[in-house]
């Protein structure tokens, strides 16, 4: 279960950034690492606390990738779309993901277990395909070494 | 590590692609051995050699000499005891001596000559390789003497853009400031490339340095470096290297007693492959979205915070060290044209033995993808090759006598941009390859200009249109014209450069356009 929303947690994340606004994109890693998303009461208070506008802070939220607005499952599983791994299968990777998992791109499962996610290049281009879970790059995943992956990170 | 003198020493890298196919799990397995055989293991977790294909690599002494086994999977490891390989024994994974692999020795190693032989996070290991030799020879050359060498070297941006180093550093200091930065762009986006972040889990110190001697040759104190979330090993291996730097001198106040201040802060980015636009990185290191900005002004004059700012890609600012050390004249020796010097060269996709090639400029795509490369991985024949990220062109094979160097590539229509390599077997589709790059640049434009923003967007969508034959000639017609705007009126190579793989795909692959049939009958094995 994602972590409940605390106002003093997120003054702690805030601060340890020194609260300043040019380390906005700092600080939002910060929140994603603890709640798995930017939540509408981050938005607001960190606004806030850096002196910034909401319109400010969601510009730059809905702007990057990484900073989901939903809550992502325990564990999440990102694919990469990028050339080198499309030479290696990657396309073939994601629909077999998809059907696997019964979810598209960008969904998380019904039990909360895996988010699915695009990524555009994890650097492991002479193993293709790559895949990552969570902070871990994993190369050469074919269909088998997916479902190990999925089945064995989920115990 | 307590090692005693009879221990064996043994190298298991710790970097993202031999993590990716097992190197943790072997390196617990070598230590398990260790202590069930009583054998005293020193393990080193070195960066990797960038023989990515060998991976996981592992080394052991053996009369001083390292000798290579690999690729090594935890399964291998009872028949590597078996065949005593902690004293070099023979087995059929046996590589013999890391130096004589005819793949590394061929190379001319210059800014990852220590990438793979040290522990990344010694520091007593990287001076005792020649780090800060380039360092200390800055001090005695001063600023205006380091960027002197930096021109002579011939050095340009490894980045992509291919901007002359020296130049830029000589505005930067030339630009009056009380503040001036040194950001690193560590935002490695293109597929196919891995180089940056190689350099930064194997030898981070050589980063460092470059960075400390960008900062005596311009007058700044204080630098960034803007690496991507997407390598969160690297991201751990250099903040700690930050603060070994630190505990040890090599960053903060008076430098090892030099007079010199400089610090260095990691940003992370966040998904954003536009960040890796020069501009658009700046606006993100100071917290904002990633909107490019427009040019002029230059960075080098207004850049962070307004400030003037040096910005270069990891590769050329740790190339530095080395050419100070070892001299600009032997380095602007190498080449060809005015593309001096070397370029690791990265080797990608379907390729049988991927990795990491450091040479001079001027050999030819074959001569990397036949000699290093062998081939495509799944045996097929090659059909095409894309080089330089998803915004360069896709060769078709008759192309691969082409030289690689900056001005040849650009007067094909394409670039060498960080230098990545990604080779496609017989199967790829071209048309398809040429919607994903209209589709990854809508994905990806920060939405500033228009051609970028809505051209990639129209682009998709008239690919679409000449596949499914609906007025294929008057679309492809209109297809080059939405091309000629896009490189034309795009504010950076975002949208600029999309064009080059679409274009090249189209004029080289356009049957792949045109017929459907025609992809799938050549997905046959043709050899």
């Amino acid at each position: 279960m994602p972590k409940t929303y605390d106002p003093s947690i997120a003054t702690e994340i805030i601060n340890g950034f020194g609260a300043r606004p040019e380390l906005l994109v700092q600080i939002l890693h910060g929140f994603l690492d603890r709640y798995s998303y930017i939540s509408e009461a981050a938005v607001r208070q960190i606004a806030e606390e850096l002196n910034l506008s909401r319109a400010d802070v969601h510009g730059v939220v809905s702007f990057y990738h990484d900073f989901r607005t939903t809550p992502a499952g325990k564990r999440v599983v990102r694919i990469c779309q990028a050339e080198a791994c499309q030479s290696m299968g990657s396309r073939e990777l994601t629909e077999h993901a998809e059907k696997v998992l019964g979810i598209g791109m960008g969904n998380t499962t019904a039990d909360g277990e895996v988010t699915l996610e695009p990524v555009y290049c994890l650097g492991n281009c002479a193993c293709s395909p790559a895949v990552m879970v969570d902070h871990r790059v994993y190369g050469r995943v074919d269909n088998e070494r997916f479902d190990r992956l999925v089945q064995a990170e989920g115990q | 590590m307590n090692a005693t003198a009879a221990a064996v020493k043994v190298f298991v890298p710790r970097e993202t692609t031999a993590v990716s196919v097992g190197a943790d799990e072997v390196a617990a397995g070598v230590m398990a051995y260790g202590s069930r055989s009583g054998r005293d293991i020193e393990l080193v977790r070195n960066g990797s050699w960038g023989m990515c294909w060998l991976e996981p690599l592992v080394e052991v002494v053996v009369g001083g000499e390292r000798i290579a086994y690999g690729p090594v999977s935890p399964d291998d490891l009872d028949s590597l005891a078996a065949a005593d390989f902690l004293a070099g024994g023979e087995h059929p994974l046996k590589l013999g001596p890391t130096a004589k692999i005819p793949w590394l020795e061929k190379q001319n190693r210059w800014t990852f000559k220590r990438c793979g032989r040290i522990d990344p996070l010694d520091l007593g290991d990287y001076r005792a390789n020649g780090g800060f030799a380039g360092f200390e020879k800055a001090l005695g050359l001063g600023a205006a003497g380091i960027l002197e060498e930096v021109k002579a070297s011939g050095l340009r941006g490894r980045g992509g853009a291919g901007f002359p180093t020296g130049i830029k550093w000589q505005t930067v200091a030339d630009t009056p400031g009380e503040k001036k930065y040194i950001a690193c762009n560590a935002d490695e986006g293109d597929s196919g490339t891995f180089s940056d972040r190689l350099l930064m889990e194997g030898d981070p110190f050589a980063l460092i340095e470059g960075m400390l001697i960008a900062g005596l040759a311009v007058g700044s104190d204080h630098g960034y470096v803007y690496l991507r979330s997407e390598y969160p090993l690297a991201h751990s291996i250099f903040l700690k290297a930050l603060n070994l730097a630190r505990e040890q001198g090599w960053l903060g106040t008076n430098i090892q007693g030099a007079g010199l201040d400089f610090d260095i802060e990691l940003h992370l980015g966040a998904g954003s492959y536009v960040c890796g636009e020069e501009t658009a990185m700046l606006e993100s290191l100071e917290g904002k979205a990633g909107l490019i900005r427009y040019k002029p002004p230059l960075p080098a004059i207004e850049g962070l915070f307004g400030k003037p700012t040096v910005v270069n890609n990891v590769i050329t600012l740790a190339s530095v060290p080395e050419i100070l050390s070892r001299g600009s004249e032997a380095y602007a020796a190498l080449g060809t044209g005015r593309s001096r010097g070397t370029l690791p060269f990265q080797l990608a996709g379907n390729v049988r033995r991927g990795g990491l090639v450091e040479t001079a400029f001027g050999l030819t795509l074959r001569q990397l993808i036949e000699d290093w490369g062998g081939g495509t991985y799944s045996g097929r024949k090659i059909r095409a090759v894309q080089i330089g990220g998803p915004l360069g062109a896709y060769f078709p094979t008759e192309l691969l006598d082409t030289p690689l160097d900056y001005e040849t590539f650009a007067e094909l229509g394409g670039l060498i941009g960080h230098g990545g390599v990604v080779v496609f077997d017989n199967r790829v589709n071209m048309a398809r390859q040429a919607r994903f790059a209209m589709e990854f640049c809508a994905v990806e434009s920060c939405g500033k200009c228009t051609p970028c923003r809505i051209g990639s967007v129209r682009g998709v969508e008239v690919i679409d249109r000449i596949v499914a034959n609906e007025n294929r000639e008057a679309n492809f017609q209109l297809l080059q014209e939405l091309c000629d705007t896009m490189v034309d009126g795009s504010l950076c190579a975002m949208g600029g450069m999309t064009p080059y793989p679409v274009r090249s795909a189209v004029r080289y692959f356009r049957k792949d356009f045109e017929d459907d049939s025609v992809v799938q009958a050549s997905a046959g094995v043709n050899e």
